[in-house]
């Protein structure tokens, strides 16, 4: 016979209350032994729904990649090895130009919102007036629907019509072609992105300032550093695991723009916005050349797990 | 030097809001342009120089989106799939984001991240395969569950965190009076993350509302959603600048309003609670 434990000591104890543990265990077997393992069945619905939507999907790509395949036509998928790769390594021009594109873009918006974002948050980070208001107008552009606001910008880079021409003969510079050259279609569209994702790391950085020691400035204050070296020295190294975390999501994203790209340029014009997202979309579901695009599928998955692992150990190499 | 040191001050005061409206500017000028274009008839919406505070208000940009396109419809669809998505995110969701916070199950919690960092699109060359051959291209149920792909990430990283704040005193004190884990997680868990779940349910709405991607190759004439439909509304060139400008206003105000009500926990959402506020 088991004596009931004092309730006191499992106080805290997490997952403490091992198999057995109630004393009026639920009444039939089934529910026994659904309670006895919980621990898999509570998340056996998300785990079979995500290996059914992503980790099946994933495998198929491989395997589709392998093969030649136009799902327009009527013949069956031919098993090419590793041509498809080789095409994308090697012969496709257009590939690699699309992928150093991509890798450009990302690093494009990536510094400029780092950049910005880190400023705007040494500004904000404060207590001041209209703190709350500033938040909020903060999120609306990460959350605003990027079609719309890709819809928005086609009419503001209008070259002729477009308010952003006017803006600029107004502070007295010549007017752009943005997304009508292929000189300036990508910064452009690079524009629109720091546009949306500026405040997440303004954001994250605020986070991170919030939550930093007060010691060191103190110390620094006594020692007679200047403002400036106190922010090299101190709120820079002290900031960069928070800041890490927040290059990595928008590292990985940018990777993976598509939307923006595709309301506005669709890749032109002359195919000088073509990152390898739109490349792939075209090359599947325009020319329906499902083999091939599977390895360029591929390709990306491999570069943004890349960049990710590169992030993560930056972030673990990171001292205090 | 008092004085001296106070103007000192006002100056400084000053010059950080210039600096602020200076940054902000741009971010509040976008929605401004948009809202206001939508509601400038034609020759105003394209006049050059464009107008910026005295225009003439029409609704008829409103009135085109609703007469000219079945933006009812594409409403409708949007809203059933991610009602639905959410829905279906949540309830099989919300068991496995507990069981990881109760159990640190750490490494169920990086696979999920791992859907979070694929990109989409490499997804997307098999379920048009799948879907295709099941016949499900252009149904609501391939839509609902490819945005799964967006929102179950979402409700798992963002509810571990609900999960994981709650006192584990209670959970087994239920458990000791004879609960099973199943009772313990939904009368005593559930209802005390309950706040959680609905700023959870929210982000995940807003970011299957928002998706373009999947929607563009799997939807078809009849479950095509906003984003879809606003997209194919610029390939008619000659379209009036104002009824863009209301639709994209249509589609993309909601979304704010429901951000704006849970704005505290948006950043926590986007970078999975790596980031909390």
């Amino acid at each position: 016979m088991t004596l009931p434990l004092p309730s006191g000591e499992r106080v805290g104890v997490r997952g403490a209350a091992a198999p057995g543990a109630p004393a009026l265990a639920p009444a039939s077997s089934l529910a026994r032994w659904a309670h006895r393992h919980a621990r898999w069945l509570f998340p056996a619905p998300a785990v079979l729904l995500v290996a059914a939507i992503i980790a099946y999907p994933i495998v198929y790509t491989v395997w589709m990649s392998l093969q030649e395949w136009f799902i327009s036509s009527l013949t069956a998928p031919k098993f090419i090895g590793l041509a498809n790769y080789q095409k994308i390594l090697v012969a496709d021009a257009r590939f690699r130009e699309a992928f150093f594109r991509t890798v450009y873009f990302t690093f494009l918006v990536v510094t400029a919102e780092t950049v910005l974002g880190v400023a705007m948050a040494l500004l904000f980070n404060r207590e001041f007036w209209g703190r709350g208001l500033l938040r909020t107008f903060a999120i609306l552009p990460m959350v605003a629907t990027p079609t719309a606001i890709a819809l928005v910008f086609v009419m503001m880079y209008h070259p002729t019509l477009g308010v952003a021409n006017y803006l600029l003969t107004v502070v007295g510079l010549p007017p752009f072609k943005w997304t009508y050259s292929s000189q300036t279609a990508l910064y452009a569209l690079a524009l629109v992105d720091v546009w949306e994702w500026t405040p997440l790391i303004m954001l994250i950085a605020l986070a991170g300032l919030a939550s930093l020691p007060r010691e060191p400035y103190e110390a620094a204050w006594i020692d007679g550093a200047s403002t400036l070296q106190a922010f090299w020295r101190i709120t820079l190294p002290l900031l960069r695991p928070t800041l890490v975390v927040a290059i990595l999501f928008r590292a990985i994203d940018a990777l993976k723009t598509f939307d923006i790209i595709y309301v506005i340029t669709q890749g032109g014009p002359a195919n000088s916005t073509e990152t390898i997202n739109i490349l792939l979309f075209n090359q599947a579901f325009s020319y329906f050349n499902m083999g091939y695009a599977s390895s360029m599928a591929v390709a990306l998955f491999a570069t943004v797990m890349g960049a990710s692992l590169i992030l993560i150990k930056v972030r673990r190499t990171t001292t205090w | 030097m008092v004085r001296a040191g106070r103007r000192r001050g006002r100056l400084q005061t000053a010059g950080f809001y210039a600096l602020a409206t200076l940054f902000m500017l741009p971010t509040v000028f976008v929605f401004y342009w948009m809202i206001t274009l939508s509601l400038k008839p034609q020759v105003e919406a394209t006049a050059y120089p464009p107008s910026f505070f005295r225009f003439t208000v029409t609704t008829r940009g409103y009135h085109e989106v609703f007469t000219k396109y079945p933006f009812l419809l594409y409403t409708w669809n949007s809203l059933v799939v991610a009602l639905g998505s959410t829905a279906l995110g949540l309830a099989v969701g919300l068991p496995a984001a507990y069981s990881i916070a109760r159990w640190r199950q750490r490494r169920l919690a990086l696979a999920i991240l791992v859907a979070r960092i694929i990109p989409g699109i490499s997804y997307l060359i098999p379920w048009y395969v799948f879907f295709r051959q099941l016949r499900m291209v252009d149904t609501y149920g391939a839509l609902i569950l490819t945005h799964l792909i967006v929102s179950l990430p979402i409700v798992i990283w963002v509810m571990i965190g609900f999960f994981e704040d709650l006192p584990a005193d209670l959970e087994d004190a239920a458990l000791i009076d004879g609960c099973s884990y199943y009772g313990s997680f939904w009368r005593v868990a559930l209802p005390l993350v309950k706040p959680g779940v609905v700023a959870t349910g929210i982000l995940a709405f807003v970011f299957s509302w928002n998706n373009f991607l999947f929607s563009v190759i799997l939807a078809g004439r009849q479950t095509r959603t906003l984003p879809i439909a606003v997209f194919n509304m610029i390939s008619y060139e000659e379209i009036n600048w104002g009824t863009l400008a209301a639709a994209a206003t249509l589609i993309t105000l909601p979304v704010l309003l429901l951000a704006v009500v849970v704005q505290r926990h948006i950043v926590t959402g986007l970078t999975f609670g790596a980031v909390k506020q």
